[in-house]
């Protein structure tokens, strides 16, 4: 039982264009609704820019930019998926996120050569569950430090 | 995160303990023959000491307790105080401080001790054969303080009706004993396996506490035999040796008249002794404190801002209602709230007593290593400062002291051929002023000569003649704190107050403060710092530029302009203007953000004109929104170091604007 239980991940699963992705509940800080952004100027194209958290200025990115995926008009679906990794609170921003699920270990299978136009290297796994497919993403990839200096170094 | 937890008390309060034991030390230099103050640090030694094994830090608990050693020969009158002794006390003061630091980052506390160690012992040793005799004079004295009330007394004549025996025994601990009270423990453990303990001096509480030198006696009843019972007890390790009698109850109820006198002596003795003990509750009681990580203020904060925010819509709500009771209760929540947010910022304040009080000792040794006499004067320590201003502050205060001393003062033969007091004299004075704290370093030294800055500062290509021969004193005195006025190799020259003084300035600048130097051939400088209150709040100007929101901190802004199209000159490319007379280069934040364009040129430019040293730029922006304070944030590690943004802080209606840094845009 208990063994089950520690092979079992809670994931947060929210949708990109045509696509369902998860990151581990554990990383998730909050859902909010689309907040105002305040534009940050010379920084990555993905960077969509800062937000007043509660109090906290909490960066933003695009996940639809960062996945280099078609420019979507933002809705009432649009949620910003604030995450934390390694000391960095991100907010995410997302076509809807409306679901939670426990995924277990034997459900994810290793990602696949190409998964629709997604970079390989931000996906930690596929799952397969009955009828739906959802792409576990590395956040700590999706958050690479190194890109986004280079990045704003380019365009600086 | 729990062990985290207790580190972090830890290391606070051994910085505290450390900076109570030198400033006690400093006290007891100037009056060596105050035990009170021994007293002081002893205890301070002591809970450190304690701390530091619980901790497991086994160096600097061992450490502590060599110089505990010492300090204890003080108390008895065995060592004298005198500056050698000092010396070494404050070495090791100075290693123990360097263990805590480490634990801070991380470390062992591992450190080489051992020549400050040596130097304790023979400090230590350089008395021992008083010690020996002390000893011998002691130990003879039968049960010198054992007082027995009734009750014990009834019991010990019962047991001794029952056929058991009753014992008188005095065991004494090694000195290096590190953790009497475990041993303590394991003697009693001993004593109430082959019998009973009905009394003991000092008492088991005091015994617990460690309150106690290195030896104690207690009263046992016991069925075993003398022999046995000793050899039970010096199975406990770290036991120096146990004196054991046969405890006579007649012999008891006639020392009382015999030995009257001494008997009332060893009470006013206990009682003089508890005294401190009463002294240091009542201080603690005093001053009640918690200590709360500033990351927590900082979310109290957040938070608070957060209430802020609402409280403006509730207001602007209220005002569009114009219902009675709903804006009485808004105003009301207005004020409670405004005294929240003060009291909330209150709390991030610091006495800077905090980085004052490491100055006495610096002082002290300065003065004996570069030969001089300094009478250090200082005032405002409990002037209040936020953390975060305290926390960069020390290094600029350490080296214009350093200065003051190394350069400002003269030697003292040179001091009483110009007809001053031998001794010098160096003020540090903090105090309020308007949304400022001032400290000020002033001494009466040489002071300045202002030929010699001016040649040197041409010599170094900081100033032309023409430039300097115009220049005010004050103006010429601030050429030393520029780059390249002066390096190493040229200290002696010109009173040597240039060395790296550039670097204070940067430092005092980066906090959004000044420092100006008034100076008088012969009769001393003073060094004056102008500081923010905090670094979390700062006043900026905000402007648009197009339909986004910018803040430019005040700091760094000389005023603001409209100028006409026409005036804008060419030159090198760039886009010049002419003001009063200087030329300033043109920054179009518009262009330089890349800030969507949703507005039609105008015939006038509005600028800020902001300046970094001597160079000056004039931002361009489309308006003026007005004067405001805000607190300042950061971007976040996600997004450090973004090009001329030096943070973020958030508006009136719960927006966020970026922070200028105009610094970035001045090359």
């Amino acid at each position: 039982m208990t063994e089950e239980a520690v092979k079992q991940t809670k994931v947060i699963v929210f949708q990109l264009k045509d696509e369902e992705y998860a990151i581990p509940v554990e990383n998730v800080g909050s859902i909010e609704r689309l907040l105002p952004i305040t534009r940050v100027p010379k920084t990555a194209e993905f960077v969509e820019g800062v937000i007043n958290l509660r109090g906290v200025v909490t960066p933003i990115i695009d996940l639809r930019k960062r996945f280099n995926l078609e420019a979507s008009e933002h809705d009432e679906q649009t949620r910003i998926i604030v995450s934390s990794i390694a000391d960095m609170d991100v907010g995410l921003i997302v076509d809807s996120a409306n679901d939670v699920l426990d995924l277990k270990e034997d459900d994810i299978e290793p990602p696949p050569e190409v998964v629709g136009t997604v970079e390989v290297e931000y996906i930690r796994g596929v799952a397969k569950l009955e009828r739906r497919l959802l792409i576990l993403l590395d956040l700590e990839m999706v958050l690479n430090q190194k890109e986004v200096q280079k990045l704003m170094e380019i365009e600086g | 995160m729990e062990t985290n937890q207790y580190m972090e008390v830890f290391i606070d309060e051994s910085k505290e303990h450390l900076q109570a034991i030198n400033d006690h030390l400093l006290q007891l230099e100037k009056n060596p023959g105050d035990l009170g103050i021994v007293g002081e640090i002893f205890r301070s030694a002591h809970t450190l000491k304690g701390m530091s094994a619980t901790m497991g830090y086994q160096d600097l608990s061992n450490l502590t307790h060599k110089m505990e050693n010492v300090l204890d020969g003080v108390r008895n009158k065995k060592i004298d105080v005198n500056t050698e002794m000092l010396d070494v006390v404050f070495d090791s003061v100075d290693d123990l401080e360097a263990m805590v630091m480490d634990i801070a980052d991380g470390g062992t506390g591992k450190r080489d001790v051992e020549k400050v160690v040596l130097m304790l012992q023979a400090i230590e040793n350089g008395t021992v054969s008083d010690h020996v005799e002390n000893k011998a004079i002691h130990t003879p004295s039968p049960t010198p303080e054992i007082q027995l009330d009734e009750f014990t007394l009834t019991v010990l004549e019962q047991s001794q009706e029952q056929g058991q025996f009753n014992y008188q025994i005095e065991i004494t601990l090694r000195d290096d004993c590190l953790l009497k009270a475990a041993r303590v423990y394991m003697v009693f453990e001993v004593l109430e396996q082959v019998g009973e303990v009905v009394y003991s001096v000092p008492s088991v509480e005091d015994l617990e506490n460690e309150a106690f030198e290195s030896s104690f006696h207690v009263v046992l009843i016991s069925g075993e035999k003398m022999e046995e019972i000793k050899e039970r007890i010096l199975k406990v390790s770290e036991i120096e040796r146990v004196e054991i009698s046969t405890f006579s109850l007649q012999e008891y109820e006639q020392v009382p008249e015999n030995e009257e006198p001494e008997g009332g002596f060893s009470r006013e003795n206990a009682a003089t002794q508890e005294e401190p003990v009463h002294n240091s509750t009542a201080k603690q009681n005093s001053n009640k404190t918690i200590r709360v990580n500033i990351d927590r203020l900082d979310v109290l904060m957040n938070l608070f801002e957060e209430l802020v925010i609402d409280r403006g819509r509730l207001e602007q709500i209220s005002n569009e209602l114009a219902h009675e009771e709903l804006k009485g209760t808004v105003e009301r929540m207005s004020r409670i709230s405004g005294d929240l947010q003060s009291i909330i910022l209150n709390m991030r304040m610091v006495p800077i007593e905090q980085v004052f009080n490491r100055f006495p000792r610096m002082v002290r040794q300065l003065s004996r290593d570069l030969g001089k006499q300094v009478d250090l004067q200082v005032e405002g320590a409990d002037t209040e400062l936020d953390r975060t201003v305290i926390d960069e502050i020390g290094d600029p205060l350490v080296h214009l002291i350093r200065n003051a001393l190394d350069h400002g003062l003269e030697h003292p033969d040179i001091r009483e051929e110009k007809g001053k007091p031998r001794e010098g004299r160096l003020e540090l004075k903090a105090f309020h002023s308007g949304n400022h704290v001032f400290i000020e370093i002033s001494d009466d030294g040489a002071g300045i000569n202002r030929s010699r800055v001016i040649e040197k500062a041409v010599q170094n290509q900081v100033v032309t003649e023409e430039q300097a021969a115009g220049l005010p004193d004050n103006q010429v005195f601030e050429l030393i704190m520029e780059s390249g006025f002066s390096t190493a190799d040229q200290i002696s020259d010109i009173s040597g107050r240039g060395v790296g003084l550039d670097v204070v300035k940067n430092t005092i600048e980066s906090l959004g403060g000044n420092i100006s130097i008034t100076s008088e051939v012969d009769r001393g400088s003073t060094f004056s710092i102008q500081l923010p209150l905090t670094l979390s709040i700062i006043s900026v100007m905000l402007v648009e530029v197009q339909d986004e929101k910018y803040a430019i901190p005040l700091s760094s802004i000389i005023e603001t302009a409209i100028v006409k199209r026409e005036d804008i000159f060419h030159a090198h490319n760039k886009k010049v203007i002419d003001f009063r007379g200087k030329v300033v280069p043109l920054v179009f934040l518009k262009d330089l953000f890349t800030v969507p364009e949703t507005r039609e040129q105008n015939e006038f430019y509005s600028i800020v004109l902001v300046r970094k040293g001597d160079k000056m730029a004039a931002l361009v922006v489309d308006s003026f929104i007005g004067q405001q304070e805000v607190v300042l944030k950061t971007l976040g590690n996600y997004l450090s170091g973004v090009f001329a943004i030096s943070g973020a802080t958030i508006l009136g209606d719960g927006q966020v604007a970026l922070i200028v840094d105009s610094n970035a845009l001045i090359k």
